[in-house]
């Protein structure tokens, strides 16, 4: 019995005594000097990895000659802003940046229109069919893009709409537009169904419900639905490069492949654009990336 | 037997009326469910259209010895007609365990399992070390986010060409390991490097999403959950493994679901890494694309029965990974 008192007599003075040397105790939250120091260390390191091969590319993009990539120290004493002049007047960057855009807009549009409501059924809803139409949504999802790329090849071709734009806008929907609606899901479902009680009690039909309460609520959500099938569609490559065949109506995606071919690599000219077209999606993507963290893990932070 | 009277219509419940004929259990249904049906009926008609009718499609052409030659096609102003035929299953006999159905199929399957596992497990545990560190209070912590997430912030088409530069031979990663006396892998000609460099260049585009999807797993887990586990003495590893690592399951098994079927489709990375030229770095993804569209005649039949295959295994997997889950008593946030 006396030892343990003594124990614990000294267990409890113990903290006085580092409390004395306010350097030592460490409050939650805080971290030692050495492990601040590593945790720099090691996040430095992370970001120069991060960043160097971007920055390298900004670097090449100014070297006037394409075979610069392989003696990047000649770069320093010659570096000019001539193959951004270049690519801007003498490429097709202005038709690439066109293509692009109409077909991601395109897309966004068509996708967060149509996945909406359905977006809202499935988070208010429970109807016969609702697991087997959540399966489905799933699955579309992790469709390879070797799955669809031949068939819609060949009905395209039937419909006369390879090379169009709504042709591949119609095959950037059939990912679209489940994401979307999933997307959308998690977002109505962190808004209160009191909401809804309160407009179904006030005499709304579930549509009116939808559009005059819940829709205009759910701007965050169908911005970064929008904003996701933009970037998505933006970057696509397999279907662009197999569908569009004018070289007036790249995407960029295709646009920057077609710098390097078989006879021939522009890879000066390719650097300049990659950092044009990298700079102002970055840009985008800074301004919006918060809304889109919390909007992708909105469902699994909730626990 | 309890038998409850509903208040309102005075009914008797418990003691159940004969269940209606069909007909009318439709005309129930209709009625209840009409506004849900209607809400669901756009992405239904756009999936039918552009999912359902393709798909079938596809596997229609599966079974036939559908190529660039014989399908459909108008060359100037005559158009020919398609004389492709129906061959039933040989295309899937073919690829399974037909001639040299090693190097054509299980070669690039058993590299996209290898090349799945690697990036994943990379991903995931780059992404959490760094979620961690940055889940501290540090100074320029913010900074630090946003310099981390730019990899993520830059479309894939534009980075892969990045390091398609820095890999070249003769380009800035041999010349340093050349100045470091170290060896320079020929990594865009040499099969064993190739495969590296695209797990490399894979890692890097990858791990911000994960990272940053852990840290909002990571910011919402209770503070109270730490302190009483340092009440209880708990040591730093013991509040990882005991409390960090379950407050994340939920994020963590999506984020690894979505991860799994994103690296496994993954396509841009190993087709603007290497083109055409590297055959055994081709993932079945790119293999069945170049199947179809980056060799002359043009196979459709095959490449539409890899892309059967890989969705087959994609779904046999996601369905064994929710079983997993459900008995772990977890659920998919997604």
């Amino acid at each position: 019995m006396s030892t343990t008192t003594a124990q614990t007599s000294a267990a409890a003075t113990e903290p006085e005594t580092t409390e004395k040397k306010p350097r030592r105790t460490r409050r939650r939250g805080e971290t030692s000097l050495a492990g601040a120091f590593v945790s720099h260390g090691v996040l430095t390191v992370a970001s120069l990895i991060a960043l160097f091969p971007v920055l390298w590319l900004v670097y090449l993009s100014l070297g006037p000659d394409k075979d610069d990539y392989l003696h990047p120290g000649r770069i320093w004493s010659k570096m000019t802003f001539d193959n951004y002049a270049f690519v801007l007047s003498d490429t097709n960057f202005f038709d690439w940046l066109k293509s692009s855009l109409i077909v991601s807009l395109g897309t966004t549009v068509i996708g967060v229109l149509i996945a909406a409501t359905t977006g809202y059924a499935v988070s208010r809803m429970r109807f016969p069919g609702y697991r087997k139409f959540m399966w489905v949504l799933l699955v579309t999802q992790m469709f390879p893009i070797a799955v669809l790329i031949v068939p819609m090849y060949q009905i395209l071709s039937d419909l006369g709409l390879i090379d169009t734009y709504l042709g591949l806008i119609l095959v950037y929907c059939s990912t679209a537009v489940p994401y979307c609606a999933w997307l959308l899901k998690g977002y109505f479902d962190t808004i209160p169904f009191e909401i809804d009680e309160a407009g179904r009690v006030d005499g709304l039909t579930p549509f009116g419900t939808f559009a005059r309460l819940i829709l205009p609520l759910a701007k965050p959500g169908l911005a970064v639905a929008a904003f996701y099938s933009f970037i998505t569609a933006f970057g696509e490559v397999a279907f662009a490069t197999t569908f569009l065949l004018d070289d007036e109506k790249y995407t960029l995606a295709v646009g920057l492949q077609s710098f390097v071919s078989e006879h021939d690599a522009q890879r000066n000219l390719m650097a300049a654009t990659a950092v044009l077209i990298a700079i102002p999606v970055s840009l985008f993507f800074y301004l919006v990336q918060k809304n889109l963290v919390t909007g992708l893990t909105a469902g699994g932070t909730k626990g | 037997m309890t038998v409850a009277i509903d208040r309102a219509t005075g009914k008797r419940r418990g003691d159940r009326a004969p269940r209606p004929g069909l007909g009318q259990r439709l005309k129930n249904s209709y009625q209840k469910h009409w506004y849900a049906y209607a809400m669901i009926a756009p992405v239904i008609v756009v999936l039918g259209i552009l999912v359902l009718y393709p798909l079938a499609y596809g596997l229609y052409l599966t079974l036939t010895d559908a190529n660039s030659l014989n399908t459909a096609r108008t060359i100037g102003v005559n158009e020919i007609e398609a004389t492709y035929k129906f061959i039933g299953f040989d295309n899937y006999a073919d690829i399974l365990w037909g001639d040299t159905s090693y190097d054509r199929f299980w070669s690039h399957f058993i590299w996209t399992i290898v090349w799945t596992a690697a990036c994943v497990v990379l991903h995931y545990s780059i992404g959490l070390g760094l979620a961690l560190l940055l889940n501290q209070k540090l100074r320029g912590r913010t900074l630090y986010r946003l310099v981390l997430v730019l990899p993520w912030a830059v479309p894939t088409f534009v980075t892969v060409f990045g390091w398609r530069f820095m890999l070249a031979d003769g380009g800035i990663i041999n010349s340093a390991l050349e100045t470091l006396h170290l060896p320079a892998p020929l990594w865009l000609e040499d099969t064993f490097w190739q495969r590296f460099a695209a797990i490399m260049v894979n890692t890097w585009c990858g791990v911000p999403f994960m990272m940053v999807s852990l840290l909002g797993g990571l910011q919402s887990i209770d503070a109270s959950l730490y302190e009483a586990a340092e009440m209880d003495g708990a040591s730093a590893w013991q509040r990882f493994r005991y409390v960090t690592l379950p407050g994340l399951r939920t994020v963590s098994s999506t984020v690894v679901l979505l991860g799994i079927i994103w690296t496994f489709n993954q396509f841009a990375v190993i087709f603007l890494l290497f083109g055409n030229t590297a055959p055994d770095a081709q993932i079945l993804v790119t293999w069945a694309y170049y199947l179809g569209f980056g060799q002359q005649p043009r196979d459709f039949a095959q490449s539409a029965a890899y892309g059967i295959l890989l969705l087959g295994i994609l779904i046999v997997f996601t369905s064994f990974y929710r079983r997993w889950l459900n008995r772990n008593e977890q659920q998919l946030a997604i």
